[in-house]
């Protein structure tokens, strides 16, 4: 029952945050709403046993990345952008395509929950370790070679951002 | 040590001495802050003096090294061609050639007989009898002149300039002498000619100083044109440019004696008419006396002893090619003898003390070329070797004459200058003697030897023995004439001037006693053949040279008589015109106004040079250049600009037809084609829109489409 | 009340990923865009995290790291080419960069 009313809330947070955060004219009230977006989806991950995930969208996302952006905002003038019109001339085009796209989700729904089973929640079969450990257990060794190469695109990441945001090279 | 293969090294020290000079002698020898202000001859009338600014300029403590460095590279230089000089008379061929490496790389071309050559330069270096004379005059009397340019230029601005330019200019001569081709002797050929252009207008800042270096410049392009065309075709015919096989081809018999002009003669005038330019003969010689305008030391080494006599090399260095082609030796000998005597004429009457030796320095070149015209290569070669101490010396004494009068170069204001500087007097009276013909001194050898191969050779005759014996007659009396204008008679030295005329400093006197010396021994290498109480080291010099020229010397034979009166038929010749000049200029000083008055016209004519400068401007300079200049401007207004602006209405007229064509036909062609591409790719263009979301909208109708495949499935 | 189940997870899922996608073709400010991706992104991981959960495989989790790592990427180098883009046209508007076309 707690759950449940945990999750309804979470996903308030979530979707509220996320219409918000494009609807905002303002960039630095759509970082805010970006924020309480990703904190919900954060609870939804403690939610889902995921304790070292939640540990990471809290710091990375809402710590880093999100006062990564609060910089940029600052740093480029957006005072202007927040004048003119908000949105592009193709939004209702936009709209429309996304509309369908999600009756068809929808409809998938809606038939899935029938002919995949996804509902069905599996038996349960108990963690044998704290979950953090069965993570990183997994992380390094069964995935160790994705996990080298994803630190090795974040130093591509950060060397070319830092290339692309300085004046002369 | 062996020099015979370090030749290479000789002309490159006088090269890293001038590098030295010209990159950094400024710290060397620091110049007052106006160098323009104080320049020599600004302000002042026409003195040409070394000490014009003796006030401004003191040198400083690093000049010194100036006058170490640049004087001692040439010794450093002279030192080594002595040694290889002196180890080259032990090979038993006497001919070293050191090729360091191919300069201009093969480059294959058909002959004029249609044979395929290849045209290849070596930079390569060649001693043998004839460069070891050179290399020994140029380093020899250039360091004598190096030392007394030491204290000549002394007080003059640009002193590392000077010798930045002396010691590039010793460079080129001795890569002249040394090289082992005609090209890379075209090298230095050019290399003294810019070093002479640039000493001559050393004082820059003077106008005539200037134009004479420019007029020196341009006189021997005219020259050095004819030497090109005659070295490519000398490529044309032989194949080659490198010495050895030139003279190999030449007398391997593969071409017979040309008896009129042909093929080989045109060869042999064109390096003769380059030979003219540089070595200032008829009709190229007018920039020599000009190039007067140059510190006295340039006038003694590169216009007097070395780089003038180049000319006089290049032909002795040809000689296989003279040898086949009379009529082009005819040509030299008539106009080296021509060249003789017209300039001992002029001599005869100018008033400036280095006019006067630029005439007869002219004149004696004159000689050279009669003796290489009459085939007599050695006796040039010989006179060269002679003249080169005896004009040095007379320059290097007028130089000092010049020094001690505070700049003053006009002889009608001196006189009576024995007493007080002594050394010069007596040492430029050797050099008189020697140049006028006296026995024992070095002139008589070297000219006698000419006046008697000019007489006796089978390519001689009795006039050019005569135009050489007047003006042989001329030489002594216009040499006397300076002297006794100069040293002798009654003093006109202006007051202002005579207070403070001194002797010059030793380090002057001493190259003057050193090239005295050489004046009176020199001529004792050659003595003629009839004083057979000398033995054979008095015949050292033609048995030296007599490997090079192998085919010249076959005299006729004439009685012993004859050559020992014409040889005191020349004495006595000389000795006239000693006493006339004597005569004239000191007892009865008076005479030559009478003279000048009853002759008027003639000396009139004598003393502007034969009007020839004005002449060469009317026709060249003027004509050519400024009435030919008009002449063609009509020309080309007319003819060339007519046929340009027919051409020119033709195609603007065919081009309108064709733009017509081309805007409706053409164009419309295109025009129609692009439009229906352009209406075609309408509908595809709105998809471009270039806004990244629009491609993404794209990207999310494709999803759309793809999970409505599963929706319709 | 029904219990969530993972189906609740996916729907919300969907929903964050279109409203995410909204944002990207409907904004004209590239911050906002970039958030939108960002938004994009964890509505994958939310996905990633119900199956990881609903199938106790803890690869899922591990999946929403590495997808956490690529949009740490690509939020440095967005923003990199988004200070360097204002700084060359003094713009942030997406519709007024659009030389790349024909």
């Amino acid at each position: 029952m707690l759950d449940t009313v945990l999750f309804y809330s979470f996903a308030v947070l979530v979707l509220g945050g996320g219409i918000l955060t494009i609807t905002r004219r303002n960039a630095v009230h759509s970082a805010i709403s970006l924020i309480v977006s990703l904190l919900g989806v954060a609870g939804l991950y403690l939610l889902q046993a995921a304790e070292f995930l939640f540990a990471v969208q809290i710091v990375l996302y809402v710590g880093g990345i999100m006062v990564l952006f609060l910089f940029v905002i600052m740093l480029v003038n957006l005072d202007d952008a927040a004048k003119v019109r908000e949105y592009n001339r193709q939004w209702i085009v936009a709209l429309v395509a996304v509309a369908a796209v999600g009756a068809e989700l929808g409809y998938f729904f809606h038939r899935g929950a029938a002919s995949f089973h996804i509902a069905e929640t599996a038996a349960a079969v108990p963690v044998a370790v704290g979950n953090t450990e069965a993570l990183a257990d997994s992380l390094f060794s069964e995935y160790l070679l994705p996990f080298e190469i994803a630190s090795l695109v974040l130093l591509v990441a950060v060397v070319g951002s830092v290339i692309m945001a300085k004046k002369r090279i | 040590m062996n020099f015979l293969d370090l030749i290479w090294l000789i002309p490159l020290f006088p090269l890293a001495g001038a590098v030295l000079m010209l990159l950094v002698g400024k710290l060397l020898d620091p110049q007052p802050p106006s160098d323009v202000a104080v320049a020599p001859g600004v302000g002042q009338s026409g003195a040409c003096a070394p000490h014009a600014n003796h006030a401004h300029h003191h040198p400083g403590p690093l000049q010194n090294l100036i006058r170490l460095i640049c004087p001692g590279m040439v010794l450093v230089s002279f030192i080594f061609s002595a040694g290889a000089v002196w180890q080259l008379a032990h090979l038993p061929n006497r001919l070293h050639q050191v090729i360091q490496f191919t300069w201009i790389a093969a480059m294959p071309f058909h002959m004029a007989n249609g044979h395929i050559a290849t045209f290849q330069v070596d930079w390569g270096f060649l001693l043998d009898p004839l460069s070891s004379v050179m290399i020994l005059v140029v380093t020899g009397v250039g360091f004598l002149i190096h030392v007394y340019a030491t204290g000549y230029m002394a007080h003059d601005n640009g002193f590392y300039r000077f010798f930045g330019y002396f010691n590039l200019f010793i460079f080129f001569m001795l890569m002249l002498v040394l090289a082992n081709n005609y090209t890379l002797l075209f090298v230095g050929w050019e290399g003294v000619g810019l070093c002479s252009y640039l000493l001559i207008g050393f004082y820059f800042h003077k106008k005539s100083a200037a134009d004479a270096g420019k007029k020196a410049f341009i006189v021997n392009r005219v020259g050095d044109a004819g030497f090109v065309l005659g070295m490519l075709l000398m490529l044309s015919v032989l194949g080659t440019v490198r010495f050895t096989d030139v003279n190999a081809a030449l007398r391997s018999g593969q071409f017979p004696v040309e008896a009129g002009y042909g093929v080989l003669t045109a060869m042999a005038l064109l390096m003769f008419f380059g030979a003219t330019g540089k070595s200032a003969q008829v009709p190229l010689y007018v920039w020599l006396p000009d190039a007067m305008e140059g510190p006295t030391p340039v006038s003694a080494l590169i216009h007097a002893a070395t780089m003038v006599t180049a000319g006089v090399y290049m032909v002795a260095r040809s000689s296989a090619l003279f040898e086949l082609t009379p009529v082009a030796g005819m040509w030299v000998a008539g106009i080296g003898a021509f060249t003789a005597i017209f300039a001992a004429t002029i001599a005869l009457v100018q008033n400036d003390i280095k006019r006067v030796l630029a005439y007869s320095t002219v004149s004696q070149l004159g000689y050279m070329f009669l003796a290489l015209g009459v085939g007599a290569y050695w006796v040039a070669i010989f006179h060269l070797f002679t003249h080169a101490f005896f004009k040095a010396l007379l320059f290097l004494g007028s130089g000092s004459v010049i020094h001690a009068m505070s700049g003053e170069q006009d002889m009608r204001y001196m006189g009576a200058l024995k007493k007080k500087i002594p050394v010069t007097h007596w040492t430029m009276w050797v050099g008189s003697v020697a140049i006028a013909g006296i026995p024992g001194l070095a002139g008589f050898f070297s000219k006698d030897e000419i006046l008697w191969q000019a007489f006796s050779s089978p390519k001689g005759s009795t006039v050019l023995w005569l135009v050489g014996i007047v003006t042989a007659a001329m030489t002594a009396f216009y040499m006397w004439r300076l002297m006794n204008m100069t040293f002798y008679g009654q003093s006109r030295v202006k007051p202002e001037v005579a207070a403070h005329v001194h002797e010059s400093p030793a380090v002057m006197t001493w190259p003057l006693i050193a090239l005295a010396a050489g004046s009176v021994l020199g001529g004792w290498l050659g003595v003629p053949k009839l004083w057979t109480i000398f033995g054979g080291a008095f015949r050292l010099f033609p048995r030296w040279l007599a490997p090079m020229f192998a085919l010249a010397g076959s005299e006729t034979e004439h009685p012993a008589s004859t050559e020992w009166s014409l040889m005191i038929l020349s004495v006595a010749v000389a000795a006239g015109g000693i006493s006339l000049a004597y005569y004239l200029y000191s007892k009865r000083a008076d005479i030559p106004d009478r003279i000048l008055a009853r002759f008027r016209p003639l000396h009139t004519v004598l003393y502007n040079k034969w009007y020839v400068d004005e002449i060469y401007d009317f026709l060249f300079v003027n004509g050519l250049g400024k009435g030919g200049g008009s002449a063609m401007a009509e020309f080309d207004r007319t003819i060339v600009d007519g046929g340009v602006n027919g051409a020119g209405w033709l195609t603007r007229t065919s081009a309108t037809l064709s733009m017509w064509w081309d805007t409706w036909i053409v164009d419309g062609a295109v025009r129609f084609t692009s439009f229906s591409v352009k209406l075609l790719s309408y509908p595809a263009c709105l998809l471009e829109s270039g806004r990244v979301q629009t491609y993404a909208l794209f990207m999310l109708v494709g999803l759309l489409a793809f999970l409505g495949y599963y929706v319709a499935r | 009340m029904h219990p969530v189940t993972t189906v609740h997870y996916l729907a919300l899922s969907a929903a964050l990923l279109l409203i995410g996608t909204v944002g990207v073709l409907t904004r004209r400010n590239i911050v906002v865009i970039l958030m939108s991706i960002e938004l994009i992104l964890n509505a994958v991981n939310i996905n990633l995290i119900a199956f990881s959960h609903a199938w106790h495989n803890v690869g899922g989790q591990v999946f929403a790291i590495f997808v956490i790592t690529d949009a740490v990427a690509e939020a440095a180098v967005g923003l990199g080419i988004l200070i360097a883009l204002f700084r060359n046209k003094e713009t942030v508007q997406a519709d007024e960069i659009d030389l790349l076309k024909w």
